[in-house]
């Protein structure tokens, strides 16, 4: 009994390496499976979403539900430049990162003199008025959207038509690379200095730092994540119209699968969209044709049960129940002895 | 501009004024009491139109004589989301708050969804349908309807939160809760009251808004976003910051949309609200 729980400390590295390993050669299995390659995707997609969403909300304690909009502003601006100005994917990236950051601070400004439910409300608020100007503005295509033009299969134009497991390693690289950023930001100076903006506000202004300035900082990260993720998905569907890039469910769903698996750690954002994900897809299609949107019920009822029994998400309720397997074992030691 | 379209535009922008002010106070109430927003509100009143709608298809049920019905309907329906789910989030944090009503919003725009299905419906021809015209003012019956019928309920509202016992108890629950409690208050039945008592304004705002609006899964949204602002812009758990806030944005939308343009008719609403916070980030009558 000891033997198998007293190494808790290089249990997540071979947690890692065996997940990150099953990750690279998942598409050997679901290649030639197009809803399994498609879902594999999204769930990486929306795992990058929540990652970023976290550095605000879970590690900087700022609740957004207006999240969509960086999203959104970054698959619109990497559309437009496509679109109307011809520009190579690749190349109009930095600016399609750049937009949503720059947006998400000068937001900050105003935003972040609010605490609470009225911080909720400014974001949502901001957001939907993105929307609405999104869906009028003829010059973006209006209600209907922007189309991509379709350009030869490759690398070089960020489009693959016949095999789609490129976007898959795309979306797996995003997803790595934001994941060993945040890991690192949460071990340095910044990341401690988040967390007390988290925790007590108060104290850290009473020892002489900003909680604007580290707000605002973690604002332009968490935007800047989900601009390159809107990036992405530009490419991978080669359309973006108001209601698909900007919707409020999209800002909803990304706070979600990151409290879902545990706001302010560094794998429950990825766990959430692991779980939510699949879920949502499959029951779309297990109650495909009904038009009676089966999947949302469920994942309004999670919603509700999770909130009530498992507020701080899956990552807090495993790492807690592990926890008490070992006080169990350490305490069943005690008393043989 | 005439004087004729000025009453119309006067009269459309109260009548919606007085329903987001209803709504509005229904969740600052909800708020004030105990710090919680409901993010569902906007399906309370998506239940409160299907509700009415449903006793005209079936029963052949006036909305006007529905009415009471409904509030009930919904006040009992506070209750048991109260009891159900908020009593146990109460103690939680704030996101778990959030996410608990978020997650009733998706479940029961999605079980309307399951039930209804997607299709709009609409209340035709009921006592309160078609137009009144005065010297040339042309003023449809269920914006008046909507006046006489939200203002008359606000002020209901106001005397029985600021002229009777349990009005007394409920705001003295939202001042100093544990102050009321050894005062011999019962907080968890003040919590659950005023969920009651929000859900019931939403009730008479549905039934009204039934009466010139469609009815689908999603219309909430539409007048909910607007409630939160007025909310937040009249100070969260200030009832006469909502009631202010509501008309007022109830008045703009409609002139906005007149004179402007009806897609964006919203957006200076937001604004205003931004600008406002700006200035006082507690709203108009917050409390700091």
């Amino acid at each position: 009994m000891i033997q198998t729980t007293s190494s808790p400390s290089r249990a997540p590295l071979v947690a890692l390496v065996v997940v990150g390993a099953i990750l690279l050669l998942l598409p050997l299995v679901i290649a030639d499976r197009p809803f399994e390659l498609r879902m594999a995707t999204l769930v990486l997609l929306f795992a990058t979403m929540g990652q970023g969403w976290n550095v605000l909300g879970g590690y900087g304690g700022q609740i957004s539900i207006g999240h969509g909009l960086y999203f959104g502003l970054g698959a619109y601006t990497s559309a437009v430049l496509s679109v109307k100005f011809g520009v190579n994917p690749w190349l109009g990236l930095p600016l399609a990162i750049l937009v949503p950051t720059l947006y998400a601070v000068a937001i900050g400004i105003p935003c972040f003199r609010l605490r609470g439910h009225y911080f909720v409300i400014a974001t949502l608020v901001v957001a939907e008025s993105m929307f609405q100007v999104f869906t009028v503005w003829d010059w973006v295509g209006a209600a209907i959207g922007l189309e991509l033009p379709v350009r030869p299969d490759g690398w070089l134009n960020f489009q693959f038509h016949r095999d789609k497991t490129p976007y898959y390693y795309l979306a797996l690289g995003l997803l790595a690379v934001v994941t060993f950023g945040i890991w690192r930001m949460g071990q340095s100076r910044l990341g401690f200095l988040l967390r007390a903006v988290r925790d007590d506000e108060e104290a850290l202004r009473s020892l002489g730092f900003s909680p604007q300035v580290y707000k605002s900082i973690a604002m332009a990260i968490s935007a800047a994540i989900l601009g390159a993720a809107g990036v992405f998905h530009t490419q991978y569907v080669l359309f973006v119209d108001p209601f698909s890039v900007l919707g409020l469910h999209l800002s909803v769903l990304v706070a979600l699968f990151a409290i879902l698996g545990g706001a302010g750690t560094l794998f429950g954002p990825i766990l959430g969209a692991a779980i939510l994900v699949p879920l949502s897809e499959y029951s779309r299609v297990a109650f495909s044709g009904s038009g009676r949107n089966v999947d949302l019920l469920i994942y309004g009822f999670l919603i509700m049960v999770i909130a009530v029994y498992r507020p701080d998400g899956v990552i807090g309720w495993l790492s807690r129940s592990a926890g008490s397997r070992r006080r169990a074992g350490a305490s069943m030691k005690g008393q043989g002895q | 501009m005439s004087e004729q379209l000025i009453i119309q535009l006067l009269v459309s922008g109260l009548g919606m004024g007085f329903i987001f002010a209803l709504i509005a106070i229904g969740l600052t109430l909800i708020y004030g009491v105990m710090g919680v927003v409901n993010f569902a509100h906007g399906e309370f009143i998506m239940l409160g139109m299907y509700a009415t709608y449903l006793a005209y298809v079936t029963w052949g049920v006036d909305p006007v004589l529905s009415l009471p019905l409904v509030v009930a309907l919904m006040f009992c329906f506070g209750l048991v989301v109260y009891y159900v789910l908020i009593r146990r989030v109460l103690q939680g944090s704030m996101q778990s708050q959030i996410f608990a009503t978020f997650g009733l919003m998706v479940f029961l725009q999605a079980a309307a969804q399951f039930v209804m299905g997607a299709d709009y419906f609409a209340v035709r021809n009921s006592w309160l349908s078609g137009v009144v015209k005065l010297d040339g003012v042309v003023l449809p019956v269920p914006h008046i309807a909507a006046v006489v019928g939200a203002s008359l309920a606000t002020v209901l509202l106001y005397l029985l939160v600021f002229r009777t016992s349990v009005g007394r108890q409920l705001r003295a629950a939202s001042q100093d809760a544990q102050a009321a409690a050894t005062l011999g208050i019962n907080g968890s039945l003040m919590y659950a009251f005023a969920w009651g008592i929000g859900a019931a304004c939403v009730g008479v705002a549905a039934s009204l808004l039934a009466n010139f609006y469609y009815i689908f899964p999603r219309v909430g949204a539409v007048f909910v976003l607007l409630a939160y602002v007025a909310v937040a812009l009249g100070g969260f758990g200030s009832i006469h910051g909502a009631l202010l806030a509501g008309v007022l944005i109830g008045l703009m939308q409609v002139v906005i949309g007149f004179f402007v343009s009806s897609e964006l008719k919203y957006v200076p609403v937001y604004l205003l609200y931004l600008a406002v916070v700006l200035v006082r980030p507690r709203g108009l009558f917050g409390r700091s």
